[in-house]
């Protein structure tokens, strides 16, 4: 069992007129096997409570804190959270011109395995979670998200979770740019990793689309940089009724 | 065989557009006519010949440069050397095995012209290597007829001293593709004048290129494309490494598109990474225009430091720093050296790069 636990967290950025507080004070537990959906309007700070935890160097944290089995997330750096058992999947995941997939996967494995992976199982391994995600084997003689459509980035986000089996995963608008059927594969690696390796799940998305492959055990409204509202799935039913327009104000 | 001849062209004084960036107390009088140089033939073939192409010493007389040059020091080792290696590969020859040419150049100042001829139809790559402490002035005239296709490799492996001082200029016929790859880690100044010209239509040139400067290298890489025949292609991508104290790189990247030249499609690309304080990378691209009838024209020029976001993201799958810094680098290497095609080949340059690197403690 593990437990990510977040608390009063307070983020700012560094803006041209000194610092934004885009943070206002965010509580969220999230243990194994559970599923949290993060719903809010754009702007509402959704992303930056992904990228905080992750540790992106762009956001400092004033105040609050965050805690992986009762261990201070916060003081560790940013690869250092991974091992901790961290993962984000990133709504923009990034090129890295010259660095083969396979070669990253296999240098990312290493580094959180603390071995390098048997040659033998590995390439199974990945050939296996590879055909899962319907993902063309040559992907892994390209560089790392170059000239991959946002479908492919996206399962190639999932892919990494898969195989770096973390105990929390971020998701960040994973269905951003999805069409249904890229939509049902990656929610089924999802579900499937979930299932497996009995993850923890934030799930932060804009829409409930994704809602309908992904069940979620909790839903949290974000506005104005904090948690204005949960419940259960059925709030989610009625965000997609009624918008955010009534949380607007907070 | 040296000689003093009267020259009709200006020894370079350093105030030059062309020579502005190139330190002239370096290069050993290459650009001085009252320093003697020696003119000797450098290269050779590497093994044994082979069917589809031929190596012959020609009177330079016989082989006069098909090309005009500014250029003062390839002016005059026109003037100068008097024998020619002519690499010719027969028309409609198709060699699968790069024809490798080595370069073993002596102490004092030397010259040489080399010409390589791809006969039409004909399909080869050809590989310089150039390794020692030499101090060359070189031009080397690629001739690429009508319907060949040439991949022609220049390796810059010099030892520490070497002063290496070339042209290599590309006259492109009719549906011709040319392809080269300029590979410079080594020497302690190298500059180099990557150029083509287009003799017929539909023909199309890729230049790629990667140099790692270290402590007090100076690299220069002086690309030009002149376009002059209608319905051409062109693509260049250059990319270099600082690090280390007085690294010095200087990338000029001229297109010229005449006023013919219709139906033109060009872009060229530089990308400097600069790894510690104390090095610096001049990047000067320049895309002079005279018909708007065109395809395409662009150019990008970025220099600097690690991308963030590219170290953010391998760091967040558990990637220590200088692990993914190292990922970077040897990725923004392999990105141009994967495409020399010979294994071999391949890993002894990033074998190079990383004992730099590591000797560096980047």
């Amino acid at each position: 069992m593990a437990q990510l636990v977040i608390k009063g967290l307070q983020v700012s950025v560094e803006g041209e007129s000194g610092a934004i507080e885009i943070l206002r004070g965010v509580d969220l537990t999230i243990n194994s096997g559970e599923v949290h959906a993060i719903m809010g309007p754009n702007g509402s700070g959704k992303s930056t409570l992904a990228y905080s935890i992750a540790g992106h160097p762009k956001y400092s944290v004033t105040g609050g804190s965050v805690t992986l089995d009762g261990v201070d997330v916060l003081e560790m750096s940013v690869d250092e959270r991974a091992k901790a058992g961290l993962f984000l999947a990133m709504q923009y995941p990034v090129e890295v011109p010259g660095v083969s997939v396979s070669n990253f996967l296999r240098t990312a494995a290493t580094a959180l395995r603390g071995e390098a992976p048997k040659v033998r199982t590995w390439v199974g391994e990945v050939k296996e979670a590879m055909s899962k995600l319907s993902i063309d084997p040559a992907f892994s003689e390209r560089s790392v998200n170059e000239g991959f459509s946002g479908g492919e980035k996206k399962r190639h986000e999932i892919l990494q979770m898969e195989l770096l089996k973390p105990k929390i995963a971020i998701l960040d608008e994973t269905d951003s740019g999805l069409d249904v059927d890229a939509l049902r594969i990656v929610s089924e690696g999802v579900n499937r990793v979930k299932s497996e390796q009995n993850l923890g799940i934030m799930l932060i998305t804009h829409y409930t689309r994704i809602l309908r492959y992904i069940k979620p055990d909790f839903v949290h409204v974000f506005a104005g940089g904090k948690i204005v509202e949960e419940g259960g799935p059925e709030l989610a039913d009625r965000l997609e009724e009624k918008g955010y327009a009534q949380y607007a104000k907070a | 065989m040296s000689s003093v001849l009267p020259t009709n062209y200006l020894t370079p004084t350093g105030r030059e557009e062309a020579w502005r960036f190139t330190p002239l107390k370096r290069i050993a009088g290459l650009h001085d006519p009252a320093v003697s140089v020696i003119d000797r033939i450098s290269i050779e073939l590497f093994g044994s010949a082979r069917a589809g192409f031929n190596i012959s010493t020609v009177k330079a007389s016989d082989i006069p440069a098909k090309s005009t040059t500014t250029d003062a020091i390839v002016q005059r080792l026109r003037s100068e050397v008097t024998e020619v290696l002519h690499l010719k590969i027969d028309n409609e020859a198709v060699i699968n095995e790069p024809i490798l040419l080595k370069r073993s150049a002596g102490n004092s100042g030397e010259f040489s012209r080399t010409v390589i001829t791809a006969g039409a139809h004909s399909k080869a790559s050809v590989i310089v290597e150039n390794t020692g402490d030499g101090i060359i002035g070189e031009e080397i005239e690629i001739r690429v007829e009508a319907g060949a296709n040439l991949t022609f490799i220049t390796l810059q492996e010099w030892g520490p001293k070497a002063v290496h001082m070339g042209r290599h200029h590309a006259i492109i016929g009719r549906d011709a593709n040319f392809k080269s790859i300029t590979v410079t880690i080594g020497g302690s100044l190298v500059r180099l004048l990557p150029t083509v010209e287009y003799s017929d239509q539909g023909s199309s040139a890729e230049l790629w290129g990667v140099y790692f400067a270290t402590d007090g290298q100076h690299l220069e890489h002086r690309v030009f494309v002149d376009h002059g025949i209608p319905r051409a292609k062109s693509r260049v991508n250059y990319k270099g490494v600082l690090a280390g104290d007085g690294a010095r790189t200087v990338w000029i990247g001229d297109v010229f598109i005449r006023q013919n030249a219709e139906g033109t499609d060009t872009y060229e690309l530089n990308k400097n990474l600069l790894l510690s304080d104390g090095a610096r990378a001049d990047s000067v691209p320049n895309l002079e225009i005279e018909t708007g009838e065109i395809v395409g024209a662009g150019h990008a020029s970025t220099t600097g430091r690690f991308d963030d976001e590219q170290l953010f993201y391998l760091m967040s799958r558990g990637i220590p720093m200088n692990e993914a810094r190292r990922l970077v680098i040897r990725g923004f290497f392999t990105e141009i050296i994967d495409k020399i095609g010979d294994e071999v080949i391949q890993e002894r340059l990033m074998s190079k790069i990383d004992s730099q690197l590591e000797t560096l403690g980047a």
